[in-house]
């Protein structure tokens, strides 16, 4: 199959023939991940999302981090999709996700029934006592928050479970992830860079 | 090169046009674009720039028109509900032949409306920004790279024709985060505005009006309008095409739509469909000619939009009915998914055997 | 030979277009007058609304933006944060500005925007022949209220400079009349002021200018000036409403 672009956008161009030259990778190299984060706002679900959108970024690679936004500013549900590719993002809402962390059992019942068969869902088992009733999914429950406080880790549950996601779909290598922790914690808080570091090996782990 | 970086497409935009010059905006709240205004509230009085949060979209359409005819470079935002009241100043700018930057982060309408993505303004942008004879170019990027490298051309233009210009993006496209390459920071270099009204004396004094009492007078300016237009659609229409070569279906979506469909018609071709995409990029002016050159070989064309068909009559002027135009769309703030377009390109691949 | 007498160079040759007895005339004088007394021609920007007043931008001999009805203060305050240097200013009538125009004139005057704002109130629309006003006064016969403004349906006069002077931006709010040669000598010290207080950078500075409209009102000329003394003034008295020169501007 022979499928030309030609684009006639001046600037446009540039992304194209990006993705051209990207597409002749050994797709062996580098997953695709479409991934669907969810829980209550205040979770931490949309800066989860910035973080393995960010790795996907530092890889070089497409990516897309779409939020959920409505008109609670809080404690209504938040949700977010993220795309990580090798060629350009096609559609950046994720409705048939391969990836899907859930925070909160609304979440639980909207999200689950949507993942593509063969696809990893993490629990946060602290928070949602529901078991996925499914056995063409990979599922790790997750017990974050309980983790979080049993290891000083108090306000990492996200990370935690971000870590079992990473080891479980493996959307990045643990070197991009480290290193995104430290580009992406803001200066005035680095203080928390290892600690964000300890809880992703400890969700990895776990 | 500039380095690539995770950005929210509100926010490129508004750094966009800060990197193109933009030193003045005007605006008013409004989900879901209020990022744009939120980072030009913080960015511009750093740069000896202006932003101010007007009474309405009204006044602030009206602050823009006077920071144009004054020779600024300048800009406003909103989204859907926001841009009909921004209609009256708009078709007020067109009229002063004054230039400036809409960006509509359009959502469901009418009405309220909802607040998720949508495309259901394109009548609007396209056929009646405001009222009379008048035409906005209007650019319908589909990512936030794309929006980013748009702002800059669409000053541009807009400066060069002396007319009011659009971004038409959506909810999606002004909420999402991408990798994206800002132009370089530096001095840019406005054109100069000899008509601008921002003081002179005696003889060489400056007017920005709409007002032409005489019937003969009104319509000798309107139809030099016209004329520019129709240089600007010679010159300045812009469309992307993928796998159209061969195509005998053709999916035809703007802004953000059209990724879905280019999702779409990389399923169909994996399924053995001869499918191919053709973008508007511009909407005003609209790619006609393209659709000419591709109804030539195509059998059937697929008209995707986040409306209810908005667009689809253009396609079909633009074909001239020499082929089926079908349509399929969501609306209210759904965004279709690659698997429902797909549906319905194998429903025509079926048909056209 | 001593030139005792002339027109002020900040006017135009073009002849004005308004009625036989209308005021306009004197107030398009006393603000060019004002700007020539400054010495500010070549850095004026005047801004024009819809009414009787839509063609100022043909006599005003200055940089003139026409705005839509009612948005001149949005459309000056566009321009003065563009060039605050220049002296801007927006020339309004009644429905213009306390009608369709109340929003874009009370954030204005709130935000402080540094410009002037001559209003000409004469308690009807005259460009569209002779509708209630939102300052048209109670039982007032006008085409849209025929058997007199009726309060108890169509409500009260706004009083602008007393509900602008409520407003902490506004630096300088004074409301003449240009009825008698007296008055018309406060009106050119009045607008002279606001300009100087726009100058100084003190904010937002309104005259308000009762003014006659015999077309509309069926008076001749000088009945139309009996008519403002007797009526107009004691709903809308003449005085300066504020005044914040002696504070440095307003707050």
């Amino acid at each position: 199959m022979s499928v030309k672009d030609t684009n006639v956008f001046e600037r446009g161009s540039d992304v194209a023939d990006r993705e051209n030259a990207e597409r002749d990778l050994p797709v062996t190299v580098r997953r695709d991940v479409n991934t669907v984060l969810a829980g209550f706002g205040g979770q931490g679900i949309l800066f989860m999302g910035k973080v393995i959108a960010y790795a996907g970024l530092l890889d070089g690679r497409e990516v897309s981090w779409l939020p959920s936004y409505g008109p609670e500013m809080r404690g209504g549900t938040a949700n977010c999709s993220v795309c990580i590719s090798d060629a350009q993002i096609g559609c950046p809402l994720v409705t048939a996700p391969d990836a899907l962390i859930v925070m909160n059992q609304p979440s639980f019942e909207k999200f689950v029934p949507t993942v593509k068969p063969g696809g990893v869902i993490v629990v946060e088992s602290s928070i949602i006592t529901a078991k996925v009733e499914c056995n063409n999914v990979a599922v790790h429950y997750v017990p974050a928050t309980t983790l979080a406080e049993q290891h000083g880790l108090k306000g990492l549950a996200n990370i935690i479970l971000m870590g079992k996601l990473l080891a479980a779909a493996g959307f990045c290598s643990v070197e991009t992830m480290t290193e995104t922790i430290k580009k992406i914690v803001p200066a005035r808080k680095a203080h928390l860079i290892p600690k964000n570091i300890e809880a992703i090996e400890l969700g990895m782990k776990a | 090169m500039s380095q690539r970086v995770l950005m929210k497409g509100n926010e490129a935009l508004a750094e966009a046009a800060v990197r193109a010059g933009c030193r003045h905006f005007f605006g008013y709240p409004i989900t879901p674009q209020t990022e744009l205004a939120a980072y030009m509230a913080k960015r511009l009085p750093k740069i000896g720039g202006c932003f101010l949060q007007a009474e309405s979209e009204i006044a602030a359409i009206n602050m823009v028109l006077g920071a144009s005819a004054a020779g600024a470079r300048v800009m406003t935002s909103s989204s859907s509900p926001g841009i009909s009241l921004k209609t009256e100043g708009i078709s007020y700018i067109a009229g002063s032949d004054l230039p400036a930057l809409i960006i509509n982060i359009q959502r469901g309408g009418p009405g309220l409306g909802g607040i998720q993505p949508s495309q259901a303004d394109y009548w609007q942008a396209t056929k009646a920004p405001g009222h009379g004879d008048l035409h906005i170019l209007v650019f319908a990027p589909n990512s936030v790279q794309e929006m980013v490298d748009t702002v800059a051309s669409a000053f541009a233009l807009a400066d060069e024709y002396r007319m009011p210009a659009m971004i038409l993006a959506d909810g999606m496209l002004g909420q999402m985060m991408e990798p994206v390459v800002l132009p370089e920071e530096g001095n840019v270099t406005l054109p100069e505005k000899p008509w601008a009204t921002n003081g002179h004396a005696g003889e060489v004094r400056n007017i920005a009006n709409s007002l032409y009492i005489e019937a003969a007078e009104l319509e000798r300016l309107v139809k030099a309008r016209f004329e520019r237009y129709a240089e600007i659609e010679e010159k300045h229409s812009r469309h992307e095409t993928y796998g159209l070569e061969d195509a005998e279906i053709v999916v035809t979506a703007y802004g953000a739509t059209a990724r879905v469909a280019k999702a779409a018609v990389r399923d169909a071709r994996a399924k053995g469909i001869k499918a191919g995409l053709l973008r508007p990029v511009t909407l005003w002016p609209f790619p006609k000619k393209a659709f000419e050159d591709a109804a030539k070989s195509a059998k059937a064309f697929l008209c995707v939009e986040m409306s209810m068909g908005q667009m689809v009559d253009d396609v079909r002027l633009a074909v001239q009915c020499k082929r089926p135009v079908e349509f399929y769309g969501r609306t209210g703030g759904i965004i279709p998914t690659p698997a429902e377009v797909l549906a319905e390109i194998e429903k025509l691949a079926g048909g056209a055997e | 030979m001593a030139i005792v007498f002339q027109k002020p160079k900040s006017l135009t040759d073009v002849p004005l277009h308004y009625c036989p007895g209308c005021t306009h005339g004197i107030i398009h004088r006393l603000v060019a007058e004002a700007v020539d007394g400054l010495d500010m021609q070549a850095k004026t920007v005047g801004v024009a609304p819809v009414g009787c007043a839509v063609f100022a931008y043909n006599y005003f001999n200055c940089d003139m933006v026409e705005a839509p009805h009612g948005r001149a203060p949005a459309v000056a305050t566009g321009v003065k944060r563009v060039c605050p240097q220049n002296l801007v200013f927006t020339y309004q009538g009644d429905g213009d500005l306390a009608a369709i125009g109340t929003a874009e004139i009370v954030h204005a005057a709130s935000r402080g925007e540094n410009i002037t704002v001559i209003f000409v109130n004469n308690a009807i629309y005259g460009m569209t022949g002779g509708q209630m006003a939102p300052t048209s006064l109670p039982n007032q016969v006008t085409q849209t209220s025929p058997y007199g403004r009726d309060v108890k349906t169509a409500g009260y006069p706004i009083r602008v400079c007393e509900m602008l002077s409520t407003l902490t931006g506004t630096a300088y709010a004074e409301r003449v009349s240009v009825d008698n040669v007296p008055n018309i000598r406060k009106t050119a010290k009045a607008i002279r002021k606001a300009f100087e207080i726009q100058k100084a950078g003190l904010g937002f500075s309104i005259v308000e200018v009762l003014s006659t409209c015999p077309t509309n009102w069926g008076l001749s000329p000088v009945e139309s000036l009996d008519w403002l003394r007797d009526n107009m003034t004691p709903y809308y008295p003449l005085g300066v409403y504020k005044d914040t020169t002696n504070e440095g501007g307003a707050a």
